[in-house]
């Protein structure tokens, strides 16, 4: 499979006035071309800051310690922040960020946000680009278009805004598309659209996505591949299947169990115990160990490697190492996962 | 049947924005909770579900209606008496635990607040203990009532709220999207702690949220608004099994699943509630427990 982003040992730091934050440890993970790619965790993972460093918008405090970003074949981290802002942002990897209430600007028409990119990347003409302005509208389902150029944000609801975000992301034709937390601002009605929406565009212009979110219903919907994300590391990634018929990281088996399928009857949620490290203070071993029932001795002293688990399923916890003992899924996890697979047919083997 | 802990009839909240312009927020909605039940309300975001609850723990004073709670009326003008004891039989918990506590006051004083208002202990020593046990029931340590909000996590947070409503030991306590504002990973935690707190107390819950799949997870029994209209009301297994109400249906069509064979195959049902009335509809009766909000006409 052909690559369009490849991220490869990413390690950042965060200088703050408390100390040094080792927000992102050694992160990689690749975009296949045309293929949907999704980082899941909670706040605080990594997620969103990874992002950030592919598209140059890192707040300065932060030190690249390590890593490469190969855009096809160009390594992103060494083009300066100008060179990246002129002749890859918006034209080649556009972004379409969480809260579209705050991601317009007020002061100017919908119309003039759309066509602001096109004016700054393309040589084109004022009547050319109103009329692409009109016609990514229309793409992305806004009725009247004409009328609603000359509309401001405030103007429009919270989903036709999203819209609007989107079409702005698309305005200079982009080969990847970031949606960070797209819907998360949104009601579930109006969230299913909008990923609808950013599918169906995807399919018309044989778009690269990539997903940050939280949301394993996100992610079931709209992913191919996914990376599970806990302290600044991905610790198990593979295809959507994977991940969710048959996950094997403690972490990911409590990321999917806190989502309630609608057969979740009585029986408890499978929590997971505690909460996030903070990476103010580097934690020794496996960063997980601490939340982890099934921890071993092993886990407080060394961080555990990506072990194999096919050609596309990786995981990083101790418990796949062939000396690991055997242990029993959580009972209602397992009735779960079961059912899980079997509404899907599932049997194991890679589709 | 019991006798309902809280009863709500025909209730509206209308709120006076200019001279000519009044925003209806919630529209003649009417619903039960027994003692000890979970009832959740849905809706999309302007539903009126959280004015709802708003309007119950009298954050609000409601436009008309009524509302009869522990046998007490508590619409209208208030007394001293039916006021106190509203204030101790019903709890909230709110949605965002960094802006719902005091940042200038230890959480054991947060916690304490209320017992001090109405006086439920006799000593100082008393006064500890309780607040240490309450502090040991949501999951923390007796050492934290020392400490202010600032120094725990969100998900901390929410318990000190859960602890702050629970120290009273009410019969009701409305929790207002009291999870989604956490990290998944500790959203399941605080579920379970309010499920087991249910289990031991036998305290209800009135459970607003728009998170469709945990609303069934803890729910006994379901409302589903629109516009501030009650549409659809009924058992959790009435509403997830059998929708009666268009506007129901698309919402449960929406719901998402964490389950990639089923979620890429699903369809949308779309409503459009345009055209409707709602102020013409009346509720009809499915079986005991299920009432949809029905047009005359068909």
């Amino acid at each position: 499979m052909e690559k369009i982003l490849s991220v490869k040992n990413l390690d950042i730091t965060f200088r703050t006035n408390a100390g040094n934050i080792h927000a992102i440890r050694g992160v990689d993970f690749e975009l296949p071309t045309g293929k949907t790619v999704a980082l899941v965790g909670e706040s605080g993972s990594g997620k969103s800051v990874t992002m950030k460093a592919v598209v140059g918008l890192l707040d300065s405090n932060a030190i690249i310690n390590s890593g490469e970003i190969f855009y096809n074949d160009v390594d992103l981290l060494t083009l300066t922040k100008k060179d990246l802002r002129r002749t890859i942002n918006g034209q080649e990897i556009a972004m379409v960020f969480q809260d579209p209430m705050t991601s317009l600007d007020p002061t100017m028409t919908i119309g003039e946000q759309i066509m602001e990119g096109m004016f700054l990347h393309k040589k084109i003409s004022k009547s050319e680009a109103r009329q692409k302005a009109i016609e990514l509208l229309k793409l992305v389902g806004i009725m009247e278009a004409e009328k609603r150029m000359k509309n401001y944000p405030h103007q429009l609801s919270g989903g036709m805004r999203q819209r609007v975000v989107i079409a702005i992301a698309l305005s200079c034709e982009p080969k990847i598309l970031i949606c960070d937390e797209p819907t998360t601002a949104l009601d579930v009605t109006i969230q299913a659209r909008i990923l609808d929406l950013i599918n169906e565009i995807q399919r018309q212009m044989g778009l690269s996505v990539i997903y940050i979110t939280h949301d394993l219903g996100v992610v079931a919907k709209v992913a191919d591949f996914v990376n599970v994300m806990y302290a600044g590391k991905v610790i198990e990634r593979g295809t959507v299947e994977e991940i969710f018929y048959d996950p094997r990281h403690p972490y990911t088996w409590g990321l999917l169990s806190a989502m309630p399928d609608l057969e979740t009857d009585d029986e408890r949620l499978y929590s997971i115990p505690g909460s996030p490290p903070n990476l103010l203070h580097e934690p020794k071993g496996d960063a997980f160990a601490a939340r982890n029932k099934f921890a071993m001795k092993i886990d407080e002293k060394a961080e555990p490697p990506m072990f194999k688990i096919s050609e596309t399923h990786y995981a990083a916890t101790w418990l796949l190492h062939p000396d690991a003992p055997k242990i029993e899924l959580p009972a209602e996890l397992k009735s779960r996962l079961e059912r899980a697979r079997k509404a899907a047919h599932y049997d194991g083997t890679t589709a | 049947m019991t006798e309902p802990l809280l009863k709500v009839e025909n209730l509206r909240q209308h709120f006076k924005i200019s001279r000519n312009f009044t925003v209806k927020a919630v529209n003649g909605v009417s619903f039960e909770i027994y003692p000890g039940e979970t009832y959740g309300l849905v809706g999309e975001s302007g539903s009126g579900k959280t004015t709802i609850g708003r309007s119950i723990i009298r954050l609000y004073d409601p436009t008309d209606g009524e509302i009869i709670f522990n046998r007490d009326k508590i619409s209208g003008e208030l007394s001293d008496k039916i006021r106190r004891r509203l204030r101790k039989n019903m709890q909230m918990i709110f949605q965002d635990p960094m802006s719902s506590l005091n940042p200038r006051k230890k959480i054991g004083d947060i916690i304490g607040e209320g017992l001090d208002i109405h006086k439920l202990y006799s000593s100082q020593k008393e006064r500890g203990e309780i607040i240490g046990e309450i502090l040991k029931k949501v999951g923390l340590s007796p050492a934290h009532a020392e400490r202010y909000p600032q120094q725990f996590s969100g998900g901390q947070r929410q318990r000190v709220g859960i602890a702050r409503a629970l120290v009273m030991n009410p019969k009701l306590i409305i929790a207002d999207e009291c999870i989604s504002a956490l990290d998944v990973s500790i959203q399941a935690q605080v579920v379970n702690l309010m499920k087991d707190i249910q289990s031991e107390t036998k305290c209800a819950y009135l459970f607003i949220a728009h998170d469709l799949s945990m609303v069934k997870y803890i729910s006994d029994r379901i409302g589903v608004l629109h516009k501030g209209y009650l549409v659809e009301t009924g058992t959790t297994q009435e509403i997830f099994t059998n929708p009666a109400h268009p506007y129901t249906q698309s919402l449960l069509s929406a719901v998402p699943q964490p389950n990639p064979a089923v979620e890429k195959k699903r369809q949308l049902i779309s409503y459009d509630a345009s055209k409707i009335d709602y102020e013409k509809c009346t509720m009809r009766q499915i079986s005991d427990s299920h009432f949809v909000l029905e047009s005359g006409e068909n």
